[in-house]
């Protein structure tokens, strides 16, 4: 390469990346990345889980730094050697995890990231200020464990503007939106453009990025494969350009339900919140019958957790019937007597809830299926047939395409996509009469998600009642049957999917449709 | 230069098993500058630590007798240990074990047969299990931590002991000495080879305790769960295991074990209840739990180990005239090396230079490639 860069050139791009690389012992997460983002664009990067975009954006933004190569910005080499050199350039980021304390205001939390020991009630009212002009409105005062999701989202990105930064890096945004806070948001991000700043926009939704993106830069397995006008793409040319071949969606047959057998039911479930920040359930009702998927969307934190716990038997109910599996009453049983009726479970959370992390993959097997595969996998005096767990586990293995490197590694040193897999995969294994999912391909890459969702749905045609909790709007439309809304611990009715569209069901998602009110009456 | 952490991507194989051998090593040069600033040359210090106790037949006896308490307790505390939860309180155990083992030989002499030992051990046992049950059931009940709860109980039997030897168990014909009757003979631990020496059927318990631990632990859907909820309570919990049952049994099954150790020390090696009736072998038992890396068999290994350093403590006091509590650094130094060496399963050492080039990488200890 050579060294030196034509003046107009340097002038044009605010921020330029040459040859970036990153070395995680023997795994090159950043292989030669070469990025430049120009004066006033929407600079969108874009790859799939693993492909290197956390780990560039954390060399951009100084958290973490490069093994070689170099960064230059308005034309000038420069060292990221913490976050607040970062900050001081001119450089904001927007984290998909927020780093917010609940119990402080958001004035407070404000306060916290800005150094310069300004009183509080100048930041509050500045952050005030800033943010109606920005149609982003927000009150400094209230505490952020009161807020939703896109409101600490919003208290994020006033945080960042408020440091008045050149280029505002944006992580997976919209991945906690309701499809009408995402149009706001996309408001104000085209806002920000049109006043000259740059934002680099880290998404894998494809629409999006089509509709608000200037530039597109595709990373895949830590190296650039592409820079593009996203506009001028197809999302299904952007998507080969991210997975590298055809990504085929899930295939779904209709089916007729009537006078199918309800196999899983929920009756009037009422819960209180277990401590300040967790959502308590009000007065649920739903119904999942033979053959059918059932889809819970909603934004992070509105109860599904609670939901899927109150379900699985984690937490027990206290009255009998309030859930119902194949027709018995399971209220009032733990999980080892819910699957015994024929339930499955599949947490969110992989590591540490799912699978135990530091156990091999036929130890996680066993975790889930002593009881109902008792006699298989357990002999007389409470010994385990580890020969016969050790078989099953290979044979889960080889049906979900599980990608490992030892016969039988520790759940921790699988891929998030992989672990899924096989989780997936081990209550699929037992043919559960009553199947619940919670964030089914949450984390996952594209090839792993269909073949799940794929699985999925067979399950349900085979006979079996399928309850999908999802974030990801794209995956309820292509599997479910009907999509039922949970909004602030509440669950809508459920629509069907022929009446179902993304505007209806983002209305939900916000908490305010008439029909939701009526529901309440009816039940009340 | 400054010495960083690095963790590894895997546990180490190689130094899980290596560590306790490092441990061991350093405690040895720890305890030669030790003896060398007593005035005391560390190699003669260290045969008449070492070697000299276990140079003659008899001498090996009294290594089973030693071990055999340490070992009992430790594989018990093992199952504890995995399971997450913490019984620092084996001595109380032991103790109240001991007490309740000894109601018939004290309180009923008269009563004689093959019948009478084999229920003083099972009194025994229950009495330590229950003793044990108490911080259980705080803990499950009001959330207090074990660690507390399970040490002071240990001096709540300690001193339940001493008011029983001084007074309603004393011995009426003992010259008013704290202590009770000597147990009949039929209340008495059989001697293994009663020819060559005093070691007793305790060390047998022992090594049958420590097999059927490593069964239970390594074979059984027990054990299983005890492993996943000592490693991951939130799956142990989406499993159907109930946490506050484990509490329970891992508690009581260790307090059984420390029961059986309190009573089989006083009906062989002591014969009698008096003030004081273990060097402390629960809390040495700790360390013995840590040096065989919580699995039963290498418990018998280092049971034996710390058995010696309380052999060669008092050879050290009679032949070099030093204190017995040399033992107890020993034993101290040791548990600290252990649990130093074990930080190498997770973490490797490296040297980094004062002035790192710009182009190297800085290590990041936590962070994660995505």
């Amino acid at each position: 390469m050579g060294g030196t860069v034509s003046a107009q050139e340097g002038a044009a791009n605010l921020l330029e990346v040459r040859g970036l690389t990153k070395i995680f012992g023997s795994l090159t997460a950043c292989d030669h990345i070469d990025l430049a983002i120009k004066k006033g664009e929407i600079h969108a990067l874009l790859g799939e889980n693993g492909a290197g975009k956390s780990t560039l954006v954390k060399m951009l933004f100084g958290s973490l730094e490069p093994h070689s190569g170099e960064i230059l910005w308005n034309g000038q080499a420069v060292r990221m050697t913490s976050p607040s050199v970062a900050k001081k350039l001119g450089i904001g980021m927007v984290f998909q995890h927020f780093s917010l304390f609940e119990a402080l205001t958001a004035a407070e939390n404000i306060a916290l990231s800005l150094d310069d020991g300004a009183p509080i009630g100048t930041i509050a009212a500045k952050a005030r200020a800033l943010s109606y002009s920005y149609g982003l409105p927000l009150d400094p005062e209230s505490l952020v464990g009161d807020l939703s999701v896109g409101e600490r989202q919003r208290i994020e990105i006033i945080r960042c503007l408020l440091q008045a930064p050149e280029l505002i890096i944006l992580d997976e945004p919209t991945s906690v939106l309701t499809p009408q806070e995402a149009d706001k948001l996309f408001e104000t991000l085209e806002r920000l453009r049109a006043e000259g700043k740059s934002i680099l926009y880290i998404s894998h939704r494809l629409e999006e990025v089509k509709r608000l993106c200037d530039r597109a830069t595709v990373l895949r397995h830590g190296k650039v494969v592409g820079h593009c006008n996203p506009r001028e793409e197809t999302a299904a040319s952007l998507a080969r350009m991210m997975v590298g071949n055809e990504v085929k969606s899930a295939e779904r047959t209709p089916i007729k339900l009537d006078g199918a057998q309800e196999l899983l039911s929920v009756c009037g479930l009422s819960r209180k919140p277990a401590g300040p920040f967790s959502t308590p359930l009000k007065n649920i009702w739903l119904s999942v019958k033979a053959g059918e998927i059932l889809g819970i969307a909603g934004v992070a934190g509105n109860g599904q957790g609670e939901l899927f716990e109150a379900l699985s038997g984690e937490v027990q109910q206290a009255s009998g019937d309030a859930v119902r599996i194949r027709g018995k009453d399971a209220g009032k049983l733990d999980i080892t007597g819910r699957r015994l009726l024929g339930a499955a479970f599949v947490p969110e959370e992989r590591l540490g809830h799912g699978a135990a992390p530091r156990m091999k993959l036929s130890e996680n097997l066993l975790l889930s299926r002593y009881a109902t595969d008792g006699k298989a996998f357990v002999g007389s005096a409470g010994m385990v047939r580890n020969g016969a767990v050790y078989e099953a586990a290979q044979r889960i293995i080889k049906a979900m395409d599980v990608r490992k490197s030892a016969p039988d590694p520790e759940a921790a040193a699988l891929s998030g996509g992989n672990l899924q897999k096989f989780i997936v995969g081990r209550e699929l294994d037992r043919q559960p009469t009553v199947m619940v999912v919670n964030q089914p391909t949450w984390g996952v890459d594209a090839g792993a998600s269909a073949h799940i969702r794929q699985a999925l749905i067979e399950l349900a045609r085979s006979g079996s009642a399928v309850l999908v909790i999802s974030q990801d709007l794209d995956e309820l439309f292509e599997i479910s049957d009907a999509i039922a809304v949970m909004h602030n611990g509440e669950l809508s009715k459920p629509i069907p999917i022929a009446e179902a569209t993304f505007e209806k069901i983002g209305l939900l998602m916000g908490g305010s449709e008439p029909g939701h009110v009526d529901h309440k009456l009816e039940t009340a | 230069m400054r010495l960083e952490l690095v963790k590894r991507p895997q546990r180490s194989v190689l130094f899980s098993a290596l560590s306790p051998f490092i441990a061991f090593a350093l405690t040895v040069v720890a305890g030669a500058i030790l003896f060398a600033l007593l005035g005391i040359n560390p190699l003669t210090a260290f045969y008449t630590y070492f070697i000299s106790p276990i140079t003659e037949v008899w001498q090996l006896h009294e290594l089973a007798i030693k071990a055999a308490p340490l070992i009992l307790i430790a594989v018990g505390l093992s199952v504890c240990f995995r399971s997450n939860i913490w019984n620092i309180g084996a001595e109380g155990q032991f103790v109240f074990g001991a007490i309740v083992g000894s109601v018939i030989p004290v309180l009923y002499p008269d009563m004689q047969g093959p019948f009478v030992l084999p229920l003083m051990l099972v009194m025994g046992m229950i009495g330590g299990a229950v003793y044990a049950a108490i911080p259980a059931f705080l803990k499950t009940r009001f959330n207090t931590n074990e660690i507390l709860t399970s040490l002071m109980l240990v001096y709540v039997a300690q001193l339940f002991l001493d008011w029983l030897v001084r007074g309603p168990w004393r011995d009426p014909k003992g010259f008013n000495f704290p202590q009770t009757v000597q147990f009949n003979p039929s209340a008495v631990l059989p001697e293994l080879m009663p020819m060559s020496g005093r070691a007793n059927l305790g060390f047998v318990f022992a090594l049958v305790a420590a097999v059927l631990i490593w069964i239970l632990m390594s074979r059984m859907l027990k054990g299983f769960e005890i492993r996943v909820l000592g490693s991951s309570p939130r799956a142990g919990r989406f499993a159907g295991f109930s946490f506050n049952r484990m509490v329970f049994f891992a508690f009581m099954l260790s307090g059984a074990l420390a029961g059986l150790a309190g009573i089989s020390e006083v009906s062989g090696a002591i014969g009698q209840l008096q003030p004081s009736i273990s060097p402390g072998y629960g809390f040495t038992a700790i360390i013995v739990a840590f040096l065989g890396r919580l699995n039963p068999l290498g418990i018998v290994a280092a049971g034996l180990v710390l058995g010696l350093t309380y052999l060669g403590g008092e050879a050290a006091q009679s032949v070099l005239g030093i204190s017995d509590k040399v033992a107890r650094v020993f034993q101290g130094m040791l548990l600290f090396f252990v649990l130093g060496c074990d930080t190498l399963i997770h973490y490797r050492i490296r040297l980094v230079g004062l002035a790192p080039t710009p182009k190297l990488e800085t290590a990041p200890k936590l962070e994660e490639a995505h």
